[in-house]
């Protein structure tokens, strides 16, 4: 390991981002969740407190749901990117997004990229076993709209329609 | 934010390297990029750490679990060995932030975490008082909005309370720290690994002006892991009390371990998260619990007995009343919970 | 029959894909980004500020400071703070702008700002109860309001209890904080900006630099919550505009979480003294309503809190008085229920512990003192169901039988409490287009932003039915000045004015296509009746206008009505009495609020409304740091704000059903501000009826519970 001697130097970094690989120049100092929105202009992820506190920046860097304002993109080599603009299938709308429109799982919206992703993350770690479950679960997303009931509906019901597919 | 260079260890060599000021680790960096987003810290180089081999598991080794410094939170609060063994350290760690968060932080980072104290937490420059932010600028909150300050190990030069929840169980659990760095690898018993206000000014000529440690980490040093003993017959629970219901930290917690004999103590630890600047081990009252029932009416008056010696602030007596019901509390769940 | 059907928000997709565009999203070509400075205290002048370091760190273009920028004209509300952003010395308020920074980056933006070095007299600040008390000019509400004697009431009274509640200041906190992108064309202005009334700033701007507001653009179809920090027009608005015109470059300036708390509003603390006299029956005798909030050193927001004691009960005697204190903070502006929302809070835990001196039951009490007409004035209202709202709540609830249910579950001692609802209803023109396509296809048009309570549904549902065709054939343009040009989306007022509006357009267009056959009512088939037009398309402008052309009509001023709205919520607690944590379990709330035109986004309005309330009752504080005079934090990881384990799914709400054909003509009057009402009194009356403490303070934390019990 050598500690670089000058500030100045950008780093490259290879990642992929909603499938495709990106090749990444930045400072150390720049976040996941700024690379996303002012560099690839992938703007779902949006900045709500940018110090982990609300979870609107939540993206799932290799599978895992975590805060985009809390992870440099020099922590992100050969990781995985998904976000909000990478989860609907060809012309469908991935499960869980359909469930919050049916639920109206959302009022202005801001929030609802981050929900999405901890939900879908929220389902695969299987913490969506009942409503207790994924009440815990989903607080690390604040919806200040506070669709919270029409959220753990959708969560609850887009996890039981996922288990009768299985 | 100022900017850093970045460079990934590639062995924990590397990681000796970092002095806690111009040179600092980043592993999940969920603490760190506040600090540097605040003012609090503001390294010229970073080194990763994240990526080391060998310092994230979760093993048994006879009757001594391990657990790695880089072992998130969710990874820790999950696993089975720690759920049956140690079941107060995983509540402690799933009751930690936000399911996100905890993807990220490390047991290694959260632990070395900062306080919460919003006067603390502020933008820079600040317009109040804080020695650990400038030392020698007072301490606003002694006097100020002190609600979720401390009642134990406080001194005048500051009253801020450690926010860490698994720290809390680690110290109902008797675990050891295991520290690693150039003049070779060290252990320290979890209890003394922190250090109150009050023992981090002894010895010091002028605390008030100087930069208190608030661990016995030296520069230079990182956090391999901890062991833990995990006694047979022992049960372990953790609660924490916060007016929001998730994703807070605690007004005040408790961590107990149990260990019963025909429905009576025969052994127990009891820690209190959130009551100064470091978890507060009721050792006393461990002794007088021996023999006792552990019911609610019980152990509440021999708990709130044991609270006469908190010193409480302006705004915060209540954590005197409620410590000791979380701690009752942790007691009769622990007491109904498996045993390891 | 479209008004009336759930039906799924228009803008559904665009949420939940991340195609939908707010403020901040949008990077014109060679845009610089833009963060402040503040003043770090809260009263002063500026001595001195150096930019040197700033200036040398790598991206950093420029600092402003006031004396690079332009003279600007005076501007008039909507704008919310009257004095012009950095055209002094002068410090009002902690996080005060006093320079700008402009980088190529945001990274590069924030590190600059971090090295100005902002050189500061201080001068002692006004701080919370040691501020200047004054009596507020009238406004929308008078300061001072009587009717009959007080004191000859409270003579006449078998029981009069007074007590003080307080509040504490808070934020709105949207999860989007304020963001203006703005590009100038010559003596053109382009925003982008997170607004809920697309109008206003142009207004303000255009005042500002000197221009016709109708060379101003304002774009935003989306803004991610508002809940009033986004109706006026506040300084970081100003500075985007002069910055982008200094550099004659696209600037972005989104606040921070920190200085959103500084920089647009809050709602202010407010200490209310309620006196209450009533006879043993339980008729009120007298109402004395006291109210002082806190508002900034040269602003005047007046919260009103004291217009709920007129308006919720039958009463021959009430005394209303509003005063202000001026303090060393940031200007106080609207906040989700402003008014009553306070107000509620102090009357609606009075009226608990009146209901329980008397030995009545609190329903009992309210339904005694039922309010037929206007109290004050005496007008009948424009419509009331509030007794079938009670009736239907305490029924859904089992109100009658909480007795009988169990008093603890596990460690939780549980209590019941209600709270009536009510709020303001204010009127404001609306107007829209419609677009009758070749096709048959229907386009609506209004300049509306969209904040989330699912306005351009609520079009699409008012078209539908006014043409008879599905929905599903209706799309709707919004977010954006060059649309028709209607009223704000606050105030829980929208639906009334806009949705008019689309209804008087859509009769308008469907006049038009009677030259071609189109019937006067029922279902027309618009494909066929356009073949047999042969045009583009056929236009239809439709206006709502207000009473004598007001530019607004508060509780039917102008009309021959009282117009309100109004509800009741009945809350079920749970109290740790060991830890003195407080949990919600189930609430039950009711409306009388107008004709209901999509259940589906009113029902999330009311669950959200109930949820705000949740956060003021047990846990949301910005408290003024009494030694400096500034927000102890200004983050969300020291103020605590609802989160989903907080939330139970036990909320049913529900509207009684209602036509209110005098507050606007699609028989609607508004919910947005209506389920943020009562319901803090509801849930610290439950927390009395758990554990027997009265606290007469939010947020009621667990230190209350703690220390009440002893």
């Amino acid at each position: 390991m050598t500690i670089p001697e000058t500030h100045a130097v950008r780093h490259i970094v290879h990642l992929r981002v909603n499938g495709e690989a990106v090749v990444a120049e930045v400072e150390p100092r720049v976040t996941l969740l700024d690379y996303l929105r002012d560099r690839l202009r992938l703007t779902g992820a949006k900045k709500g407190c940018n110090e982990g506190a609300c979870g609107t920046c939540t993206v799932l860097i290799d599978g895992k749901r975590m805060n985009g304002c809390l992870t440099l993109v020099v922590q992100c080599e050969g990781c995985e990117i998904i976000t909000i603009e990478g989860i609907a299938g060809d012309g469908e709308l991935h499960p869980v997004q359909q469930a919050f429109i049916r639920h109206d799982a959302f009022q202005c919206g801001y929030c609802t990229p981050g929900q999405i992703l901890s939900a879908i993350a929220c389902i695969a770690e299987g913490h969506a076993g009942s409503e207790d479950e994924v009440r815990e679960w989903m607080s690390g997303n604040i919806c200040r709209c506070a669709a919270y009931p029409q959220i753990t509906a959708s969560v609850l019901d887009a996890a039981s329609a996922g288990k009768e597919r299985n | 934010m100022r900017n850093f260079t970045y460079a990934a260890a590639t062995g924990i060599e590397d990681a000796f390297a970092a002095d806690g000021a111009d040179i600092m680790l980043i592993a999940g960096g969920t603490e760190l990029l506040n600090w540097f987003r605040l003012g609090i810290a503001s390294p010229g180089h970073a080194i990763d750490i994240g990526r080391l081999e060998g310092l994230n598991g979760i093993a048994l080794h006879g009757d001594r679990l391990s657990i790695g410094a880089l072992a998130t939170l969710n990874e820790i609060g999950e696993h089975p060995l720690v759920k049956d063994r140690a079941s107060a350290l995983g509540e402690a760690c799933l009751k930690a932030a936000s399911a996100q968060i905890r993807n990220r932080a490390t047991i290694g980072g959260n632990v070395l975490q900062k306080t919460r104290c919003a006067y603390f937490r502020s933008e820079a420059p600040l317009p109040w008082g804080c020695n650990k932010r400038v030392p020698g600028s007072g301490c606003a909150a002694r006097d100020g909005l002190n609600e979720r300050h401390a009642i134990f190990g406080w001194a005048d030069s500051c009253v801020a309370v450690h926010p860490s929840d698994p720290l809390v169980a680690l110290t109902a659990l008797d675990a050891e720290v295991e520290i690693a760095g150039k003049n070779g690898r060290r252990v320290v018993p979890v209890t003394s690994f922190h250090l109150t206000q009050e023992e981090a000014a002894t010895g010091v000529e002028n605390p008030a002006e100087t930069m208190l440690p608030e661990t016995r980490l030296e520069p230079g040093e990182i956090i391999l892991g901890y062991h833990l003993q995990v006694v047979p017959g022992q049960r372990s629970a953790y609660v924490k009390v916060r007016e929001r219901a998730s994703y807070e930290y605690a007004l005040v917690s408790a961590a107990v371990s149990v260990t019963l004999e025909d429905g009576r103590i025969v052994r127990a630890r009891v820690a209190l998260g959130s009551v100064a600047q470091k978890p507060w081990r009721l050792s006393a009252v461990e002794a007088r619990l021996v023999g006792v029932v552990p019911e609610r009416d019980i152990v509440l008056p021999i708990l709130r007995e044991a609270m006469i010696e908190a010193r409480p602030l302006r705004h915060n007596g209540y954590k005197i009343t409620m410590a000791a019901g979380a701690a009752a509390r942790a007691i009769v769940n622990a007491a109904m919970g498996d045993v390891a | 029959m479209s008004i009336g059907t759930a039906r799924p928000r228009i803008e559904g997709t665009a949420k939940v894909t991340g195609a939908a565009r707010y403020a901040a999203d949008n990077y014109p070509d060679d845009m610089l980004f833009a963060t402040t400075v503040g003043a770090s205290v809260a009263h002063g002048r500026v001595a001195a500020i150096d930019l040197a370091a700033a200036m040398n760190a790598p991206g950093v273009v420029r600092v402003l400071t006031a004396g690079d920028m332009p003279a600007l004209g005076k501007i008039a509300p909507p704008a919310a703070v009257l004095e012009l952003p950095m055209q002094g010395d002068r410090i009002e308020w902690e996080g005060q702008p006093v320079a700008l920074v402009l980088a190529e980056t945001i990274e590069a933006a924030e590190e600059g700002a971090s090295l100005v070095r902002v050189s500061i007299e201080t001068r002692p600040a006004m701080v919370p109860g040691k501020g200047r008390l004054e009596t507020p000019p009238d406004h929308f509400a008078k300061a001072r309001e009587t009717k009959g004697d007080v004191e000859t009431g409270f003579h006449e009274a078998d029981f009069s209890i007074t007590n003080c509640y307080f509040q504490p200041s808070r934020h709105h906190n949207p999860m989007e904080t304020s963001a203006t992108v703005a590009s100038w064309q010559g003596d053109h202005l382009t925003l982008w900006n997170a607004a809920q009334a697309n109008l206003n700033a142009p207004v303000v701007l255009a005042a500002a630099f000197g221009i016709p507001k109708e060379n101003i653009r304002s774009i935003s179809p989306h803004t991610g919550g508002g809940f009033g920090c986004k109706g006026f027009v506040w300084p970081h608005e100003l500075l985007a505009a002069a910055a982008a015109k200094i550099m004659n470059r696209p600037v972005r300036l989104q606040l921070t979480r920190a200085q959103q708390y500084s920089q647009v509003g809050h709602q202010p603390e407010c200490r209310q003294t309620m006196t209450l006299g009533a006879k043993a029956d339980g008729t009120l005798t007298a109402i004395r309503h006291e109210a002082i909030n806190t508002t900034s050193a040269s602003g005047l927001h007046f919260e009103a809190p004291g217009m709920a004691s007129r308006g919720y009960y039958a009463c021959e005697n009430i005394e209303i008085e509003h005063q202000v204190e001026h303090i060393h903070t940031t200007q106080p502006t609207p906040m989700r229920a402003p008014v009553e929302g306070p107000g509620s809070w102090a009357l609606e835990s009075a009226m608990d512990e009146m209901a329980i001196a008397l030995g009545i039951d609190p329903l009992d009490f309210r339904l005694k003192n039922y309010a037929e007409t206007e109290p004050v004035d005496g007008k009948p209202w424009s419509s009331k169901k509030l007794r079938e709202a009670y009736i239907e709540a305490a029924g859904v609830y089992g109100w009658r039988t909480r007795a009988e249910r169990p008093r603890q579950d596990g460690v939780y001692a549980i209590g019941h409490g209600m709270g009536t609802a009510g709020m303001f209803c204010a009127r404001f023109p609306g107007a829209a287009r419609v677009r009758i396509q070749r096709d048959g296809g229907v386009i609506i048009e209004a300049s509306a932003n969209d904040i989330g309570t699912g306005n351009q549904t609520v079009y699409t549902l008012v078209a539908a039915d006014t043409l008879g065709i599905s929905p599903d054939r209706i799309g709707v343009r919004w977010g954006d000045t060059r649309y028709v040009a209607t009223g704000p989306v606050y105030g829980s007022s929208h639906t009334m004015g806009t949705g008019s509006a689309v209804r008087v357009a859509v009769q308008e267009a469907r006049r038009k296509l009677q030259l071609y056959g189109a019937k006067a009512d029922g279902p027309l088939d618009l494909a066929e009746l356009m073949r047999r037009a042969n045009v583009e398309e056929i236009v239809g402008d439709g206006a709502w206008a207000m009473p004598d052309g007001a530019p607004a009509s508060m509780n039917g001023n102008g009309t021959p009505y009282a117009m309100q709205t109004f509800g009741v919520t009945m809350v079920e607690i749970g109290v740790d009495r060991d830890l003195g944590v407080i949990r919600l379990r189930r609430a039950v709330a009711r409306y009388s609020a107008g004709r209901i035109i999509n259940p589906l986004t009113a029902r999330s309005q009311m669950i959200g409304g109930i949820i705000w309330e949740w956060g003021k009752a047990t846990m949301e504080a910005s408290p003024i740091e009494p030694g400096h005079g500034r927000f102890l934090a200004k983050n969300l990881s020291n103020v605590a704000v609802p989160v989903n384990a907080d939330i139970p799914s036990a909320i049913d709400v529900g509207f009684v059903d209602e036509f209110d054909e005098h507050a606007s003509p699609i028989g609607a009057r508004g919910i947005g501000e209506l389920g943020s009402t009562g319901v803090a009194a509801a849930i610290a009356n439950a927390v009395y009826d758990a554990v027997g403490i009265r606290v007469r303070e939010v947020p009621i934390l667990p230190a209350h519970i703690i220390d009440g019990l002893g």
